[in-house]
């Protein structure tokens, strides 16, 4: 698919129009002073921040919490207790001035849930609009992930920034369907260069940590030495699963008020006692230890066996608001070491 | 490098290692340098060895008291649920403590979650802990690769700049606002003491909110929490939230909902704090773990305002003190209890 430029005095109006058409969201800061996704209404182009916002874009895929379905909770009812298709609120999206890493996230999340109902249908609805990165953060570690920062997986545009305006390379046909207007230009070859040089700049350091990973032994890695360090500082919060972009664990609760319920399905995190509590009282997860280590397992090993790629994308938001500064940066090094 | 946290840093992996050492405790609580600057990781030394790795920092924002339960079990020899422990003293564990932590081992003492006789406790007066989001604020938000601190100051460093802040700027609110700084109790020292402090305004934060209407306070609640994810972080940090099953993970009865709806993230929020009346001893712990940068330590903060106007207690400066919520006196104030009248009307 052809590329195209929208200037920077042109892309005003392109957002506007779509967000006529779209529901769009973008990283927009906070009174706190950090950026969060916040639903755009095309007064203002959002200026994306270098490195990802707060809270991943799980939240547009995996909400929190995902009504699966209504009931009537009266027994009185004769269709008390049918499952009744929930309400649904929204039109297709667009997420704007989504990082390659989150966009990536997205792709793996939906090795796991390729046959769940929601999460498919929300991603049909998607388009995300991918902003290449010209430099990371500290807490940026895509490349040793498998990524790039000039990654497209799970994009459905590509955009590079330059000093002239947006250089725009559809992937998808979704993302191809957000420039059916009239705000661009084909880009000259200077442009195209630009876009070009950045990306073979930024490609150079891709490792391929999961493969290496899936040849060691799964119980070497269980059995390493250092699992009761890395936990003894944890304090068991969900912190980091909850900001991460590729956790997607849940657990699924009926609530009922005044003959009326509906079943939610929420996040839940495997830091928690709870996650793996038995009826009988039974946890065979019921150590700390065990807890910490199966988040790191899942993400480094259990899932690279099952689905090929590690299931982190480097986005570095776990190191930067752990509490109690865990690394996962230095889990992966240790595993590799083993 | 701060000169006197340096000083500290060297006394405490000092005395560490010969306590380790001599065998006097089998484990050693205390903080090693983090992997991002303005980061700091708890951390255990088992032997005189790793007490190498023991440093101190404005950074330490968590209260080590939190892992003290814990960590006394780690050393207990292995034994099945239900089985008593062995006769005779059990190992100890050393542990670093400032004013707010010693205050919080206070309270553990009372509530029986430590035992006093096994804790060797250091003492260090603290400077005031500096909060990390604060400093970003200070330099405009940009990305920092580098902090270096002395003893009145922070150069903060990141690409293409290099800064200098005022280090008791970006010193956190809750020890912005701290009457003792120095240990309450403790076995040996690293640093020297540096006696209580007078703050006339100490509950200022407070008083600004209980100047706005009821509707206006309301909507500061509903605002402050809005982003809340439920990680628990603020209450998985805290030494005082020690219960075996929290009442928010509770599914029999079930007390409140486990997504992000208003009236749940509202609920846990209120109860934690009530949780913490008269227990607290606002050491800010819970505010620096939150992701989200929500500052639920004012929630305490209020509480805490309210028992000493109420009872003229303040946890975990007496040993032997009575616990306020857990002591009836028949004097006691309950001017705030509601008994007649319509909605709201508190005579
Ligand atoms: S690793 Fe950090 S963020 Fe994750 S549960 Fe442990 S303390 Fe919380
Ligand atoms: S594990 Fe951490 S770095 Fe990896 S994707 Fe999750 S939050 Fe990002
Ligand atoms: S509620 Fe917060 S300030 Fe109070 S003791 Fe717990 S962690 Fe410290
Ligand atoms: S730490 Fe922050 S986000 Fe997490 S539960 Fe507490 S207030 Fe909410």
């Amino acid at each position: 698919m052809k590329p195209l430029v929208v200037e920077k005095a042109q892309a005003g109006s392109w957002l506007r129009k779509l967000c006529q058409e779209f529901d769009v969201f973008g990283p927009v800061e906070t009174k706190k002073g950090f950026y969060n996704w916040k639903r755009l209404d095309g007064t203002i182009v959002p200026h994306i921040p270098q490195g990802v916002a707060k809270v991943s874009i799980k939240t547009f895929f995996f909400p929190q919490p995902e009504v699966m379905f209504e009931f009537d909770a009266r027994p009185t009812d004769p269709e008390a207790f049918r499952p009744i298709e929930p309400h649904c609120d929204f039109n297709p999206r667009v997420l704007f001035g989504v990082r390659p890493c989150d966009a990536r996230s997205v792709a793996l999340n939906a090795m796991p849930y390729r046959e769940d109902p929601y999460f498919q249908r929300k991603r049909k609805e998607t388009t995300i609009v991918a902003f290449l990165c010209e430099e990371g953060c500290l807490t940026c570690f895509c490349t040793l992930t498998g990524g790039s920062p000039v990654g497209i997986e799970g994009a459905d545009m590509a955009v590079t920034e330059l000093e002239t305006g947006f250089f725009l390379e559809p992937v998808t046909e979704k993302g191809l369907r957000l420039l059916d207007y009239e705000f661009f230009r084909k880009p000259t070859a200077q442009e195209k260069s630009i876009a070009q040089e950045r990306k073979k700049g930024a490609q150079k350091s891709v490792e391929d940590t999961a493969s290496k990973l899936r040849s060691k032994d799964l119980m070497d890695l269980y059995n390493a030495h250092f699992w009761a360090a890395v936990a003894e500082s944890c304090i068991n919060c969900g912190a980091c699963t909850f900001l991460c972009p590729t956790c997607y664990c849940f657990d699924i609760q009926d609530e009922a008020l005044r003959g009326k319920g509906r079943r939610i399905r929420y996040w839940d995190s495997c830091m928690f006692p709870l996650f793996t509590q038995h009826a009988s009282g039974h946890n065979p997860r019921g150590e700390k230890l065990k807890r910490v280590r199966n988040r790191f397992m899942h993400k480094l090993k259990y899932f690279p066996d099952r689905f090929g790629p590690i299931s982190c994308v480097g986005c570095g938001r776990c190191v930067r608001d752990c509490p109690v500064n865990i690394d996962i940066r230095q889990v992966m090094e240790g595993l590799m070491e083993v | 490098m701060s000169i006197v946290n340096q000083k500290i840093g060297g006394e405490i992996q000092t005395i560490a290692s010969s306590l380790l050492e001599s065998g006097e405790v089998a484990a050693f609580l205390g903080y090693t340098k983090g992997s991002l600057p303005g980061m700091m990781r708890p951390y255990v030394a088992r032997d005189s060895g790793e007490a190498g790795n023991l440093s101190w920092s404005s950074f330490c924002v968590i209260n080590l008291a939190n892992y003290l339960p814990a960590l006394l079990r780690s050393v207990e020899p292995p034994r099945r649920p239900n089985e008593p422990p062995p006769e005779g003293q059990l190992p100890k564990v050393g542990v670093v403590a400032t004013g707010c932590w010693s205050r919080n081992m206070v309270v553990q003492v009372q509530e029986n979650q430590i035992d006093r006789s096994r804790v060797v406790i250091v003492g260090v007066s603290s400077r005031g802990m500096v909060d990390r989001r604060k400093v970003e604020r200070l330099v405009g938000n940009r990305e920092i690769t580098a902090i270096e601190e002395e003893d009145n100051v922070l150069i903060v460093r990141g690409k293409g700049f290099e800064e200098t802040i005022n280090r008791w700027d970006a010193v956190r609110d809750n020890c912005k606002t701290c009457l003792h700084p120095d240990p309450v109790i403790y076995d040996e020292l690293a640093g020297g003491l540096s006696g209580d402090r007078q703050i006339p305004d100490r509950f200022h934060e407070v008083e600004e909110i209980e100047a706005l209407s009821v509707d206006e306070r309301w909507k500061w609640f509903q605002e402050e929490i809005s982003s809340c994810l439920r990680c628990y972080a603020c209450r998985n940090v805290c030494p005082l939230c020690y219960c075996p099953t929290c009442f928010v993970d509770d599914s029999r009865p079930q007390w409140v909902g486990k997504s992000t709806d208003e009236v749940d993230t509202a609920l846990f929020h209120i109860l934690r704090a009530y949780h913490c009346a008269g227990r607290c001893t606002d050491c800010g712990s819970c505010e620096s773990a939150c992701p989200m940068g929500i500052r639920m330590r004012l929630f305490t903060k209020k509480l805490q305002k309210d028992v000493i106007e109420l009872y003229g207690f303040e946890p975990g400066l007496e040993a032997d003190a009575p616990l306020p919520l857990s002591t009836y006196k028949v004097d006691d104030p309950e001017d705030f209890i509601i008994t007649a009248g319509k909605k709201g009307d508190q005579k």
